[in-house]
């Protein structure tokens, strides 16, 4: 072991960092678009004159554009790009297969997610939700993403480090796995092989359950277990500090992967999938609450000792708060998985609170904190132009989320209690129309929160261009408040 | 901790280790679906789809409507009051993809059909407003402007038989017929068509018998949604699981 250590050749290592600079910009880009297809959509429920009376622009074709947009774009684009930024770092190698393979890894998820999305547009679409992409995209992709786990783990056997660092589990679980999940929900038959339609091979309840097998763990693992994997490089890096706990580390690992798998079924209490089946979800997804925080503190606790930068560091509030948003959700989804809530909540806005809780909280967070701390690293600049336009992002992003998710909770309890309502006499009490009147300010806020957070990803455009630009904003740094000073000298 | 520098080490140990890891769940839950009989319920009446209500579905699958409509009523009471008997995996077992979508933005319509008039389903997807104020759901008058192509149906349906739909030979060559004499009801011979799919809603959908659009075949796939099932002759205890 202490052999490899003295190998000289350390200083020879050439990095290949253009395919992370254009993941990077393709992040920013993907983010942007995806954020502004959720406003839009969100005016839409509240205005529906702006489905403009087109059959391109119907919520129903652009929803799918929305979701895919932040998933597959903004977060697929960003799992790549730090992935291969992480694993040349912690194994000190260069990436398997070199820049050429590299480039087709870049330029073929982006036609991946071209393709997808101007097929919505189209109503090309399998309308499985999160699955959308038709035959030839998903056979597209499975090329794409077997190049990624070549080159991926072509790195890791390259490595010139003993051991495989903890955020290369996550990485390579989520690579590995999503393969999987992918593989068998897409099954289908082409109608045609010169046609876009396609049949899948599963029916009803089986395809059901199959679709949110996969559902689930593209939430556990595209946007959890790869998230973790950014989690466990960028926040020691920008604090300063080791991982809080190696054996926690491993605990949470692998009890979180096989746990998550299990959990699809609470996607389908109460329907004809059969009761078993349902039981089985529900008591795994609560069971999966324990390794969800068995994360959130391994991330949280590795700031102990380094508390303070969170006043002066708006970078490292970006990647902490990341990880309490993720604290907070998987609270909140073990909860909704019990049947007597996801009675009340399923079908509601709070489903949709949820969801934008881990993915503006969680993963979009994370992934600014991770695009934060990669652009200066990437263009060789001392820092960001400005850490205040950093702040302003936050601080607008936290409040739209905020208002976001509120308003959510509300029309959603409120929908769902609507639903069951009662009158004296024995009569449902409301009309199924009464209860989408009632949402209609709440959708008016879920849209000017949704705003807010877009705007704080213009901020962000704007510092980052400055950034590569090589330009510096003078500004004074954060001021050391009072307190600190008094506890500091007893 | 010891033993798990092995798989620490090592990129192949490493990644089986996972595979077999993330395996397991999806095989427990899965594998029975297939295997057990009680998966889905023994029930009369459920059939594949007729052309004309298969092309309306692949329209309804082609807008995404499942955003914001379910196919799928629990079994509680307010929602067995408002929307009908709660659903049945039979009801769903043709169904490629299923369709029981996640969120109500709009109602649940698993039992729509024969609810509201072909009339009042055109005019409400045409304008939803005109017919209910209060709606947010996106107008479809596209949908009556474009010819239904059906011309390949045959293809989709022989494509669904190599799937495990029990389309017959005679069903797949008259299909396009089927198609034609079901949005219109006074050519070709709808007594056939009945005896090939029964229940099947015969005429003229959208209001124009000149020829058949799109909105034809959304709004006879709709009409059949959740009526093939009789539910006075149903007995849910024989299906217990």
């Amino acid at each position: 072991m202490s052999v490899a250590i003295a190998q000289p050749a350390v200083r020879e290592l050439q990095y290949d960092d253009e395919v992370v600079r254009k993941f990077t910009l393709a992040t920013v880009f993907w983010g942007v678009v995806g954020f502004l297809v959720g406003v839009y959509i969100a005016f839409q429920l509240a205005f529906p004159v702006l489905n403009l009376d087109l059959e391109w622009t119907t919520f129903g074709r652009l929803r799918p554009v929305h979701t895919s947009a932040v998933i597959f774009a903004f977060g697929g684009n960003a799992l790549l790009g730090t992935s291969l930024y992480v694993v040349q770092r912690t194994c000190r190698a260069p990436l398997f297969g070199g820049p050429a393979v590299a480039a087709f890894l870049f330029w073929g998820y982006q036609v991946f997610i071209i393709m997808a999305a101007s097929g919505y547009v189209l109503g090309i679409t399998q309308s499985k939700e999160y699955a959308e992409p038709e035959w030839y995209v998903d056979a597209w992709l499975t090329i794409v993403w077997v190049t990624y786990l070549v080159v991926f783990a072509g790195t890791l056997l390259r490595r010139r480090e003993p051991h495989i660092y903890v955020a290369n589990w996550f990485y390579l679980a989520f690579i590995v796995t999503i393969a999987m999940l992918h593989l068998v929900n897409n099954m289908a038959l082409p109608v045609s092989f010169s046609g876009t339609k396609s049949y899948i091979v599963w029916a009803g309840v089986q395809d059901a359950m199959t679709q949110w097998w996969y559902g689930h763990n593209a939430v556990g693992f595209f946007l959890t277990a790869g998230f973790l994997g950014i989690m466990y490089y960028f926040i020691p890096k920008q604090a300063d500090r080791p991982v809080y706990s190696y054996r926690l580390s491993i605990v949470h690992f692998w009890t979180l992967i096989f746990l998550y798998i299990w959990a699809g079924p609470h996607h389908l209490h109460y329907s004809s999938l059969p009761d078993w089946t349902q039981t089985l979800g529900m008591v795994f997804s609560i069971m999966l609450w324990m390794p969800s925080w068995g994360g959130m503190i391994n991330g949280i606790m590795t700031l102990s000792g380094a508390w303070d930068k969170l006043r002066t560091d708006p970078i490292l509030r970006f990647l902490v708060v990341s990880v309490a948003f993720y604290g907070m959700s998987t609270f909140e989804g073990p909860m909704m998985s019990i049947k007597a809530v996801n009675s009340l909540s399923h079908y509601t806005d709070w489903t949709i609170g949820h969801v934008h809780s881990g993915a503006l909280g969680w993963v979009a967070f994370i992934s600014f904190g991770a695009v934060y701390f990669l652009v200066p690293a990437l263009w060789h600049r001392p820092r960001l132009y400005s850490l205040r336009l950093v702040t302003y992002h936050f601080w607008i992003s936290t409040i739209g989320i905020v208002l976001y998710i509120t308003a959510m909770w509300i029309s959603g309890i409120m929908q769902g209690l609507m639903w069951r309502a009662y009158d004296d006499l024995g009569f449902l009490q409301y009309s199924f129309i009464e209860t989408v009147e009632a949402m209609h300010p709440y959708y008016v806020i879920r849209a000017i929160g949704g705003t807010l957070f877009f705007i704080g990803s213009l901020i962000m455009v704007y510092n980052l261009w400055r950034t590569i630009r090589g330009e510096l904003r003078t500004e004074k740094t954060f001021e050391q408040p009072a307190a600190v000073a008094v506890g500091a000298a007893e | 901790m010891g033993l798990h520098a092995i798989l620490e080490k090592n990129v192949l140990l490493l990644i089986i280790g996972i595979l077999i890891t993330v395996a397991i769940g999806g095989l427990v839950q899965l594998v029975p679906l297939y295997t057990m009989e009680q998966t889905i319920e023994r029930v009369d009446g459920v059939r594949p789809y007729a052309p004309l209500e298969l092309a309306g579905r692949n329209i309804y699958v082609r807008e995404g409507c499942y955003v914001c409509h379910s196919q799928q009523i629990r079994p509680f009471r307010d929602e067995v009051e408002r929307y009908g008997h709660y659903s049945l995996a039979a009801e769903s077992m043709y169904d490629r993809p299923f369709q029981w979508g996640s969120k109500r933005s709009g109602p649940d319509i698993a039992r729509v059909g024969g609810k509201y008039s072909n009339d009042w389903h055109a005019a409400h997807l045409i304008d939803p407003r005109s017919v209910v104020p209060e709606s947010i759901m996106p107008p479809y008058g596209f949908l009556a402007e474009k010819e239904l192509r059906y011309d390949d149906i045959a293809a989709h349906m022989t494509t669904l038989r190599a799937l495990g739909v029990p389309y017959t030979d005679e069903q797949i060559t008259d299909a396009r017929a089927d198609v034609a004499t079901q949005a219109n009801g006074d050519s070709g011979d709808p007594d056939a068509l009945l005896a090939r799919y029964p229940k099947a809603n015969i005429g003229d959908f959208d209001g124009n018998p000149e020829r058949v659009s799109e909105l034809d075949a959304v709004i006879a796939y709709l009409q059949m949604l959740g009526t093939l099932v009789d539910f006075t002759t149903y007995q849910p205890d024989a299906d217990f699981r």
